[in-house]
């Protein structure tokens, strides 16, 4: 299953701290000169063990794109994605299953709760999933720092959107993946229940040393990260360590021109 | 995993109601059927252990054909001669000898005879014992008295001291009623037959025709002699001839014979379960599909977080296991109800005062739930395995999967199509078998409805534009061409049931116009005089009239037939004896293939094209002829006759007909003279019938309605039973818009929000559903038409020449479906119009 790392071209070195890595990857949709659209346009790029990404970019900049393309989700039409040691792209149904059981996890903008289970049967689905039973201690923990507290037995339904999206995370790091993909985790949220769901994952990377990969659109957003990727029409224009987000918005109004230019 | 699905299942429990609705009609039908034959089968075995209870050995005369189910022992004897030997052989306590035949019609008050097809027995009076009892009067004593059962006199309302006519072997006799009896345990009759008791030397000339002869005798063992030692004693004193039966075998034979007539109703029954479960299979199909359709968020979600395929497939069939495991469960407990009450009602219907015990054979409970949960799991099999197909990436994005081309589904669909017709093509054909025809009609349905989705486009679209001048007509109709997938699936439950009755209705359509077309030009005829056959014995009338007829005013010629079982050239068949074939010949436009069949004269025999086929058989040829009586005779072929539905197979002179059972005849032809009134003479011949009421005269048009009415009552049946595929077919209606009143919760919040009114939105939904089910019954129609020209194609050879559409069943149909339609809306519309506005936009 594990691929060892032999391709000299992609640099040994950094290969074992990468949690993901992209390399020359291109997505291309159409199949006529007319209608093809490069949605990736050779990617090549890391991201670090144990650091909160936020990969940014205008709409249609392919930074969804990326993010499916990493987590295996969507296939890839040239380059390599690597989860860890292991080559994705290259995966069946099978490995990708296999792959999203126990190297990957997802959080999504519209939260994505089973509405007819209980927050806590919500996060420990994964777990029941793969047929694996849950660490306590893990489990302690990550239920803690979610801070329900007494809502664990609620249905979704009954919990605001902070707290359903809080139950996400919790759902997404119980499993312990080397990865977590967030897709605008706050795009459905207010301000205060964003920030602290924000706050959550960020925590999580200083505290468990998760490794998180966010898209978004919201330069509040991405400041919490600890490093940013810009996308535009596909390729990568930049990156920024450390952000703020008077940075980061900044950076945003330059790639709108240079989108529009 | 297992708990979400659980929980999910449980979060949509009305939809999968109505799913498993489907499942307990199915099997409903398949419990309630063998538990009705199994229970009425028990109850008359005990009914008949009881009333044989008084018996070590039976002995009979062996049956001279050996199809006739025993019905015969009017014929085969036993001399009296033997019963002394019988009785004086060691280890006989009592031997009784009686008569006890079926035959003995009973005419009632009103003139009539009746019969539910249970035998009429004539029997020698031997006074009373342990199981007839005297309940008025006393028993038969001088030739012209008779005593009646408890049957007979409450059902025809007779009494002591009134006078009874009676057919038997003899045309109508009149007797004095002199007793009313009954049977042990306060019975009026024994299993609905109906039993008449003369003195004996009546009963052996009425029902016999010869003296010194008994039907039965019945013996007692002494005690200490087991029944099977009897029986070897008694066998060795009256040789081969006989049937020497101990208690237990006639109880297994009489047991083996009432199942084999249960057998019939039990694959009739089962046929319509068949047909309920089939379309179960439809509604079953689309819920699921519908519901993995809803689900796809919730399933992609599963992937993402790692779920397998196989997880993902495991947890929709966990879903359709469950259901199946309900609907079975319930369908189970309804068919035991309804089985019970088939069987009361059967009992109610032969008069047979069984005392009806609940019989639940494990078959049934075994059969039940493997047809339910079979196929509810087959029918989820599909949306399961598309469920497996489902991206983990939907579950990132509004899922607008792209419809995807219909060329596959169509061109898999046409391949089934083709295949079915050719298996159907060969089931019909000669040599075919009944599962090849019927796996056919299966290949044929499913390949119809995988076409369904590409016909549905341009013909949904034709008949929206009805509807097309309103607004809402408007939408409605566009919604239905929506989906054409889904459409198709909810049509195409309404389609098999519709098109199984319009091909049951253009076969029948076209029998009567075959009978009208044959009766009209081939039967040169004016009145035919014939009985309707309700029981073994044919009906007949007496044979003088036939003399009487020809010498009536105003009647050209007269040609009578006896009919009766025989054994022809070593094959069980039926044989005709004409009083006068050059008549017949004349009447029935019999025409000669080669020989003559105008003069067929004692032990001269004629047969028809086929028969003389496929037997080898030409002119000259010799055939022996075993009848019900007398001994096997040589025939001489004398001619081969063209194909006539009016003559029979093997015909011959009336010097034949002294040898079946009763010699009277059966039917006749008779042809009016030119200038004479045939009303007149129609009038005379019923003056002449009086005395035989089994049959009567018709003119021409009166005799093709009474045919024709036949086949009516099993269309009605057919279209009776039919009614409950087509509810299914509506639950599949109904769940199809429930479904997608709940999918456009958004989109009909914005209608309402801009104006829509709600009896407009109510319209919009009864449109799409009327365009449905009127989709679904159009092409139920057009299947239905041609599935019944190939059966009709297959039977020309057997006499049905001419083809005919139902056009007014089709148009009841159609108008039916419109009805569905409307009906199957009511629920959806109202759900859809009572939706709030503001919730409805908001609603994901």
């Amino acid at each position: 299953m594990t691929t060892p790392l032999t391709d000299s071209s992609t640099g040994d070195a950094v290969g074992s701290k990468a949690a993901a890595r992209a390399v020359d990857v291109w997505k291309v949709y159409g199949t006529t000169e007319d209608t093809r659209v490069n949605a990736l346009a050779g990617v090549t790029a890391e991201f670090e063990r144990g650091k909160f990404t936020a990969i940014m970019g205008p709409s249609g900049s392919g930074k969804s794109t990326l993010m499916h393309c990493l987590a295996g989700l969507d296939s890839i039409s040239r380059g390599e994605v690597w989860i860890g040691d292991t080559r994705v792209d290259t995966l069946g149904d099978k490995g990708l299953t296999l792959l999203r059981r126990e190297k990957v996890g997802f959080i999504f903008q519209q939260f994505n709760l089973l509405p007819t289970l209980t927050a806590e049967e919500n996060i420990t689905l994964p777990l029941n999933i793969g047929k694996r039973k849950a660490d306590p201690e893990w489990m302690a923990t990550v239920i803690k720092t979610v801070g329900l507290g007494d809502r664990l037995k609620h249905r979704p339904t009954q919990l605001s959107g902070g707290q359903q999206q809080r139950v996400a995370c919790a759902r997404a790091l119980v499993s312990r993946p080397d990865v977590v993909f967030a897709d605008e985790p706050t795009g459905n949220l207010d301000s205060r229940s964003g920030a602290e769901v924000l706050q959550f994952l960020q925590n999580s990377v200083r505290d468990f040393g998760q490794t998180i990969v966010m898209v978004t659109h919201d330069p509040n957003a991405a400041s919490y990260a600890d490093r940013v990727v810009f996308l535009a029409d596909g390729q990568i224009v930049d990156e920024m360590t450390e952000p703020t987000s008077d940075r980061v918005l900044d950076k945003m109004k330059a790639l709108d021109t240079f989108g529009a230019a | 995993m297992l708990r979400a699905t659980l929980k999910s299942l449980l979060a949509r429990k009305l939809r999968l109601l109505l799913s498993a609705l489907a499942v307990v009609l199915g099997v409903m039908f398949v419990a309630g059927s063998i538990v009705m034959t199994t229970s009425l089968a028990a109850s008359f075995d005990a009914l008949f252990a009881g009333i044989n209870s008084s018996i070590d050995v039976q002995v009979q005369a062996k049956s001279k054909l050996d199809n006739n189910g025993g019905s015969d022992t009017a014929t085969a004897t036993i001399p009296a001669s033997l019963v002394p030997k019988i009785e004086s052989a060691p280890g006989v306590a009592k031997a009784s000898a009686s008569v006890f035949v079926d035959g003995a019609r009973v005419i009632g008050k009103d003139g009539k005879v009746t019969s539910g097809g249970a035998p009429r027995f004539g029997s020698s009076w031997g006074g009373e014992d342990d199981l007839i009892q005297l309940r008025e009067g006393r028993g038969p004593t001088a030739p012209n008295e008779v005593a009646v059962d408890a049957a007979i006199a409450k059902s025809m309302d007779f009494e002591v001291g009134d006078t009874i006519g009676i057919l038997t072997l003899q045309p109508k006799k009149e007797f004095k009623v002199v007793g009313i009896f009954g049977y042990s345990g306060d019975r009026d009759t024994l299993g609905g037959s109906q039993v008449v008791a003369w003195t004996l030397p009546v009963a052996q000339e009425l029902m016999l025709g010869e003296k010194n002869a008994f039907t039965d005798v019945q013996l007692r063992a002494d005690p200490g002699v087991s029944q099977e030692e009897l029986k070897k004693t008694i066998e060795g004193v009256v040789g081969s001839g006989y049937n020497v039966q101990t208690r237990d075998e006639v109880n297994e034979e009489t047991s083996k014979d009432i199942r084999e007539g249960f057998k019939f109703i039990n694959y009739f029954f089962l046929g319509f379960a068949g047909v309920a479960l089939f379309v179960g299979i439809f509604l079953i199909l689309n819920t699921f599909s519908m519901l993995v359709a809803q689900r796809t968020r919730e399933l992609a979600l599963f992937r993402a977080m790692g779920a397998a395929r196989g997880q993902v497939i495991r947890s929709v069939l966990l879903e359709a296991l469950v259901i199946g495991l309900l609907g079975s469960v319930l369908g189970l407990l309804a068919g035991i109800g309804v089985g019970w009450l088939l069987g009361k009602a059967f009992d109610a219907f032969l008069g047979s005062e069984l005392d009806l015990a609940l019989t639940v054979p494990l078959t049934a409970v075994i059969a039940s739930f493997v047809v339910g949960i079979g196929i509810t799991l087959i029918a989820a099999l599909f949306p399961a395995v598309r469920a497996s197909r489902i991206p983990p990436i939907a579950a990132m994005r509004d899922a607008a999967t792209p419809d995807k081309p219909l060329t596959r589904i169509t061109s898999i669909g046409g391949a089934i199509f083709v295949v079915g017709g050719a298996l159907m093509a060969w089931g019909l054909a000669e040599s075919g078998s009944l599962w090849a025809l019927l796996a056919g009609v299966l290949l044929v349905f499913i390949g119809v409805t995988l076409l369904t989705p590409i016909l549905s486009r341009p013909i949904v679209s034709v008949l929206g534009r009805i509807f097309a001048w309103s607004v809402p007509g408007q939408l409605g109709r566009r919604n239905s061409a929506r989906n054409p997938r889904r459409t198709a699936i909810t049509a195409g439950a309404l389609m098999v049931s519709i098109a199984l009755v319009t091909g049951v209705s253009t076969v029948v359509a076209s029998a009567s116009k075959s009978i009208e077309s044959l009766v009209g030009e081939t039967l040169n005829a004016e009145l035919i005089i014939s009985g309707q056959q309700m029981s073994a014995q044919a009906p007949v009338f007496d044979v003088a009239t036939l003399d009487k007829i020809e010498q009536t005013d105003g009647v050209e010629a007269v040609s009578g037939y006896y009919v009766g079982p025989a054994r022809i050239n070593n094959r069980n068949n039926y044989l005709i004896a004409m009083s006068d074939p050059a008549a017949t010949k004349r009447l029935i436009g019999l025409k000669a293939k080669s020989g003559e069949v105008d003069r067929v004269g004692r032990n001269q025999i004629i047969v028809d094209e086929d028969t003389a086929d496929t037997q080898h058989l030409q002119v000259g040829d010799e055939v022996p002829v075993q009848q019900i009586r007398g001994s096997v005779t040589n025939y001489e072929i004398v001619g081969i006759f063209e194909k006539n539905p009016a003559a029979g197979t093997f015909m011959t002179g009336e010097d034949a007909a002294k040898n079946f059972q009763i010699a009277q005849p059966s039917q006749a032809y008779v042809k009016v003279e030119d200038g004479a009134s045939v009303k007149d003479v129609e009038a005379t011949i019923k003056t002449l019938l009086a005395d035989s009421p089994e049959v009567n005269v018709q003119n021409q048009s009166a005799f093709i309605d009474d045919v024709t009415r036949q086949y009516d009552m099993i269309l009605r049946f057919v279209q009776v039973l039919l009614a409950m595929a087509i509810l299914i077919a509506v639950l599949g209606i109904i769940n199809t818009l429930a479904l997608s009143v709940v999918e456009r919760t958004r989109e009909l919040g914005l209608l309402r929000a801009i104006g829509l009114r709600r009896s407009q939105t109510t319209r919009m939904i009864t449109v799409e559903s009327i365009v449905i089910s009127v989709f679904g019954a159009l092409l139920g129609i057009v299947v239905g038409v041609g599935l019944g020209a190939a059966v009709v194609q297959a039977l020309k050879s057997q006499g049905l020449e001419q083809f005919a559409l139902p056009w007014g069943e089709m148009g009841f149909y159609l108008i039916s479906s419109v009805l569905v339609g409307v009906v199957a809306a009511l629920l959806p519309a109202l759900r859809a119009a009572r939706l709030n506005v503001l919730a409805a936009i908001s609603y994901e």
